[in-house]
């Protein structure tokens, strides 16, 4: 789960790492008596939407006067932000953030993610900040350090004071520095976080170490146990026929393809959509109803690809182990009396009681196309597309 | 021969007494299964399926001589479950838990440090569909019948995709020595690496077929350890190629972060250390068949 930078910041701050003076606004006069709340003579107004780049996508304006602050706001909010993260749709901008601006002296870089090689949290800075971390990989690659974390025992200072001293940082600041890392360190630790970014990091020219930016992503799998994270879920930040199945329990991907997919079980679901591209088709989503297969998450799955309307043909994959394909079969036909479904539907069952399976559906009035394997199953799904175009 | 489980091998199950775990439990006993009791803390004394309940692991452990368990519990006291088998001795673990956040799997392995390599735990899973060695032993959640008997190792992250392996392989007559469910999630109690190796020292494998997907170092550093220490052919198949970077395809581990990661890096990489490809995942059981008898597809 990703939250905002404004919320993100009130999380690192809590952690011990120094942030602008700020406050978030839902309409220009709100926001303009943030500016004026803040002091000052400089504030930044910054789009809130969980994205990065933000900046060159024209999301982040400078400001002298509180009135060009609730102008630089009602610019801004309610539009949709275009960035090369967010994919074409864009996301909408519900929150403005208003922040006193900072004189900057040195730009870092500052990250820590799961090292899935040496199962421990890693950090990763970097002199180059306000790059992204892949450019930096790119162009300056002797500038990063990385560090593992021993999970067990957490970060020691030496480690933090060792990545300070990396990042040519003077040494009357390494102690603040340092506590600032640790911070990053202890929030991603006892939050479940799988990812803090602050980019950049920055030295003031007041000689104040502060997040200027930041990002983090929670652990789905720990939201249960952190009431405080999944509080700060938003929404409209999401895909909407990904909230959809995701509230209603079905693992969804929406993608650019128009060949909807409804398959039970994520690396089957991987697979299925792989040998639609090698069929020279292009998946419209992801869509994995659970190794269960089960009529209602059937019946939701339909829902859910009914709504989107890139989706011209509809292949179903269903490999059934401990569920057994006539009670799958039957599923299907009940979904379809429920929703009506006016594009060609290629079904490929497999597993236990495949015959009996295939037999209900065919005795069935559901109009369908049946496929025997995998291979046979894309083919026939790219086929029923080209027919369509004709 | 196999590898982690016999005809024989004790087994309980974690979660013994609720719904998942009594549904799986009876699967297994029907298939053959050893199983000879369970852990519900608290229900100890009990008798459920025809088998004694114990309330902590040592009891069981004490009691029926058990050496391997599987998890049913919730997510929430998995980890603690985990620890729990590895301190009472169990020496195969199989979490079929879905939804164990990250950062308990690092505490459970960072556990089972203690133990000395003799004395360790193997932790398979979670988010997993378990282990089976055909004709002896099921312990997991797949449907048995589709695993025909014979010398074929796999390893795979998913479940339904490993079914369609086994389908596949079966259909072409072809059976299997152990097939082992390492599970979806980011970070699992064994790796790709960890089974390939038991698969080397089996007697009983011919060949081993590695169903990976995108996300994560696994299969790559498999790949790497096979062309330095194997001499059974490895078959491999990856899934995911139309999967965007930066986005969880529904297993939490499936997303693609770094290089060498997406479907197409791990491949090549997977090709420089000799690994033979599956193309499609329609021709897993042809490559395997090819492979077997010393071609490549």
């Amino acid at each position: 789960m990703d939250i905002h930078e404004y919320q993100a910041k009130k999380i690192l701050s809590d952690f011990g790492v120094t942030i602008p003076r700020g406050g978030i606004a839902y309409s220009p006069e709100n926001a303009e008596n943030k500016a004026r709340e803040i002091g000052g003579n400089k504030w930044v107004v910054k789009a809130q939407i969980h994205s990065g780049a933000r900046g060159k996508a024209g999301g982040i304006i400078v400001c002298d006067t509180p009135l060009a602050v609730a102008q630089a706001t009602d610019k801004l909010l309610g539009k949709k932000l275009v960035t090369n993260q967010t994919g074409p749709e864009g996301k909408i901008i519900n929150r403005i953030y208003i922040e006193e601006a900072t004189e900057i002296k040195k730009e870092l870089y500052l990250g820590l993610v799961f090292d899935r090689s040496s199962e421990s949290i890693m950090v990763v800075a970097s002199t180059e900040g306000g790059m992204s971390v892949e450019e930096i990989a790119k162009k300056k690659p002797d500038s990063i350090i990385r560090s593992k974390i021993e999970v067990a025992v957490g970060m020691q200072n030496f480690q933090a004071r060792e990545i300070a001293f990396g990042l040519g940082i003077e040494p009357e600041l390494i102690r603040r520095a340092a506590e600032t890392i640790n911070g990053c360190y202890r929030a991603f630790s006892e939050l479940d976080a799988t990812m803090v970014e602050v980019n950049p990091l920055v030295i003031s020219n007041q000689d104040q170490i502060l997040a200027l930016d930041c990002k983090m992503s929670f652990d789905n799998n720990a939201l249960f146990r952190r009431n405080q994270v999944s509080e700060l879920r938003d929404k409209t930040q999401e895909n909407s026929n990904e909230v959809y199945a995701s509230d209603r329990g079905l693992n969804y991907v929406s993608l650019e393809g128009n060949i909807g997919n409804i398959i039970n079980g994520a690396g089957l679901a991987m697979a299925s959509m792989d040998m639609i591209k090698l069929a020279g088709g292009e998946p419209a989503n992801f869509l994995d109803v659970g190794g269960g297969a089960t009529p209602e998450k059937i019946v939701k799955a339909f829902k859910l690809i009914s709504m989107d309307e890139k989706v011209k043909v509809i292949l179903i994959n269903i490999f059934a182990g401990i569920n057994r394909c006539d009670w799958v079969a039957e599923g299907i036909v009940q979904a379809l009396e429920k929703i009506k479904i006016d594009m060609p539907l290629v079904i490929r069952l497999a597993g236990t009681n495949v015959e009996k399976g295939n037999k209900i559906l065919k005795e069935s009035k559901i109009k369908y196309i049946e496929a025997s394997t995998l291979e046979d199953a894309a083919n026939k799904a790219v086929k029923a597309l080209k027919e369509l175009k004709k | 021969m196999a590898i982690l489980i016999e005809k024989n091998t004790k087994i309980i199950v974690q979660g013994f007494t609720g719904k998942i775990g009594s549904f799986h439990a009876e699967e297994m006993i029907k298939y053959g299964s050893n199983i000879v009791g369970g852990v519900t803390p608290g229900k100890g004394g009990q008798t459920h399926l025809k088998l004694p309940v114990f309330n902590t692991v040592k009891e069981a452990v004490k009691n029926t001589g058990a050496t391997t368990s599987i998890l049913f519990v919730p997510p929430a006291f998995a980890a603690d479950s985990a620890m729990e088998a590895a301190d009472a001795g169990i020496k195969t673990c199989v979490a079929i838990t879905d939804g164990i956040p990250s950062h308990d799997m690092i505490k459970i392995k960072r556990y089972m440090r203690r133990y000395s390599k003799l004395e360790k735990m193997t932790l398979i899973g979670p988010n997993c569909a378990g282990v089976i060695s055909p004709g002896k032993s099921m312990l997991g959640i797949m449907p048995g019948h589709i695993y025909k008997e014979g010398k074929v190792g796999i390893i795979g992250r998913s479940g339904t995709l490993g079914y369609e392996a086994a389908q596949q392989l079966k259909n072409l007559n072809i059976g299997i020595s152990t097939s082992v469910g390492i599970g979806g999630d980011p970070i699992n109690g064994s790796s790709f690496r960890d089974i390939i190796e038991k698969f080397e020292e089996d007697k009983n494998t011919d060949a081993v077929l590695m169903i990976g997907e995108i996300g994560g170092p696994q299969e790559v550093a498999a790949g790497v350890f096979a062309k330095q220490n194997m001499k059974k052919p490895v078959i491999a198949y990856i899934a995911g190629l139309t999967a965007p970077k930066g986005r969880v395809m529904g297993h939490a581990g499936a997303i693609v972060s770094a290089y060498g990661e997406s479907a197409v890096e791990k491949v090549e990489l997977l090709k420089e250390s000799g690994i033979i490809i599956s193309k499609n995942p329609s021709v897993m059981g042809e490559t395997v068949k090819l492979a077997l008898n010393g071609k490549k597809n």
